[in-house]
């Protein structure tokens, strides 16, 4: 495929973009890298949620599971002496086998079932991770490596910049293009000969495979480990929000939702740590009744707006 | 009449939907070129036929072959894929795209599969067969209603089908459109193209079908040209009840 002067323009911008972002940790501001690896931690996961879920409008909120899948994965790799760079690969195969059962048996639901089940498996896989636990007499998993915060940081860069690359790949193939059609009507899809439940399960295996690698990369950074932190469900609420507060209409879409929100949810937590779920909700109305189609269709009505004003001067 | 080799044909085809019976052992055949006029009164099962048709349902018994190869259990997207192309009793296009995509969608993935500038260009000529290609950058939410049916049907087109299932293509339109509609259908046929159409809309019937096959409570009662069924007594009977035949 030709790549046109404004592919070439937008991948320049993202790879300068990316370089500068790679420059934060020389600011030597501890704080500022604590943030700056949670925004990228969610600027990951959300763009690639929105890979699967903007095109579809299918609603997952299964990120917690695959985000948990991959610390767990490599803490238990890492305590049986596998390397941590070697975790992150079986990561992503099990993120995307998990993925791939969870499409197969739940993607021909469609609507809300399809957002409870999601739920429901973040919620049962961490329900048996910690009966396993119990049975086997540990609460936790300690996770000791010499990775440092600039090291995550770095790495959720790099993954970032893949999801990109992987994104704008298929977005330009047959592949995005059955996904926008399968968006639009998926009746329509079938009888046009598109294999919709491949497409649906390819696209769900690589967010899932994504959100199981950010699990890996963030295992070191908190040390310790158990359920209630790998599979909270705040995570999977928290990347829907972010990235339709962003919109999911375009590829950088979610990234612009995901910095202002991690700011916000910064301060709220600071300010309010007892009131954060209610304020959570009341964000998620806000959200979706002020700007349904996030920042990015606030943009794209504002641009419309432009060009219809100067057609008619 | 029938010279053209068999394209499709239906044999002993059945629907139920627990206790109704919306298809009863159909049996017929298109052959090549043929443009076939599936007909009958409401709720007479000629939609729920053209689903079984093109993979929407699965028929309960009885098998649907093209060019010999049973095709019935196959899923809707193979079965497209197979070059069966159908449209939509309520025209179904898709939203957030422009005509010319709209189009593309069937050149990229039906029966023969195009990418690229070459897509785009099979579109074009698709879109010029319907008499759309002034409007290719339009968002479909600007369309009229004819021009909407105009998109689907070249969509249809655009992935070349052997088959091409029209479901009241013409419902709907007022009397200009209706003209427009039926030399566009009859471009169609002139082209060559297998046809089966289900219709209400007699004068189309009768200047663009070289048979007819008539329903009635989901069975077979008539086949034949469109002269013959329509002077059929037990047609006619379907059509209007008892005290008018």
């Amino acid at each position: 495929m030709s790549m046109t002067k404004r592919d070439w323009q937008s991948i320049t911008l993202s790879a300068v973009l990316l370089a500068v972002a790679a420059c934060l940790p020389l600011t030597g501001d501890a704080y500022m890298l604590s943030i700056g690896i949670t925004i990228a931690m969610y600027a990951v996961l959300a763009t690639s949620w929105a890979l699967f879920s903007g095109p579809t409008h299918y609603i997952s909120l299964a990120t917690a599971a695959f985000f948990g899948l991959g610390t767990y994965t490599t803490a238990i790799g890492i305590e049986n002496g596998l390397n941590y760079w070697a975790t992150l690969p079986i990561a992503a195969v099990l993120g995307a086998v998990l993925a791939a059962l969870v499409g197969l048996a739940t993607l021909r639901l469609s609507g809300v079932y399809f957002v409870i089940f999601t739920l429901g498996l973040a919620e049962l896989v961490r329900q048996v991770v910690t009966w396993g636990q119990n049975v086997s007499g540990q609460k936790g998993l300690y996770v000791l490596t010499d990775i440092t915060e600039v090291h995550i940081y770095w790495q959720l860069l790099v993954l970032g910049g893949i999801v990109y690359l992987t994104g704008w790949a298929i977005g330009r193939s047959r592949l995005g293009f059955a996904l926008r059609i399968i968006g639009d009507d998926e009746e329509v899809a079938r009888h046009s000969g598109i294999n919709t439940s491949r497409a649906k399960i390819l696209l769900f295996m690589v967010s899932g495979a994504t959100a199981a690698v950010v699990g890996s990369m963030l295992a070191p950074r908190y040390i310790y480990i158990e359920p209630a932190l790998a599979f909270t469900p705040m995570l999977s609420f928290l990347v829907v929000i972010m990235a339709l507060l962003g919109g999911t209409g375009r590829l950088w879409g979610p990234l612009v939702g995901v910095i202002p929100f991690t700011l916000l949810w910064e301060a709220i937590s600071a300010s309010f740590p007892n009131q954060t779920t209610l304020l959570l909700g009341l964000s998620f109305l806000v959200i979706v009744y002020l700007l349904p189609r996030g920042f990015v269709g606030l943009i794209e009505s504002g641009k419309r707006r432009m060009r219809e004003r100067e057609a008619f001067a | 009449m029938t010279t053209g080799p068999t394209v499709l044909s239906l044999r002993g085809a059945t629907k139920r939907f627990g206790g109704l019976v919306a298809v009863n052992d159909m049996d017929f055949d298109v052959t090549e070129h043929e443009v076939l006029g599936l007909i009958g009164p409401n709720g007479s099962g000629k939609s729920t036929t053209l689903n079984l048709i093109s993979g929407a349902l699965k028929p309960t018994e009885g098998t649907i072959s093209l060019r010999g190869t049973p095709i019935s259990h196959l899923s809707a997207a193979d079965i497209a894929r197979r070059g069966i192309a159908r449209t939509f009793q309520l025209v179904r296009l898709l939203p957030s795209m422009t005509v010319l995509e709209n189009v593309r969608a069937g050149a990229v993935f039906g029966h023969r599969r195009r990418w690229g500038a070459e897509a785009d260009a099979h579109a074009m000529r698709m879109l010029a067969l319907v008499g759309l290609d002034r409007r290719a950058n339009a968002h479909v939410g600007e369309l009229t209603y004819i021009d909407t049916k105009r998109v689907e049907l070249a969509r249809v087109l655009a992935s070349e089908p052997k088959v091409l299932l029209l479901d009241e293509w013409l419902a709907g339109l007022n009397p200009t459109e209706l003209e427009e509609g039926i030399a566009l259908i009859k471009r169609l046929r002139d082209e060559g193209r297998t046809i089966i159409l289900v219709e209400h809309v007699m004068d189309a019937i009768r200047s663009l079908c070289d048979r007819c096959v008539v329903m009635s409570t989901g069975t077979k009662i008539a086949e034949g040209t469109p002269e013959e069924v329509l002077s059929d007594p037990e047609v006619i009977r379907a059509y209007l009840g008892d005290d008018d035949a």
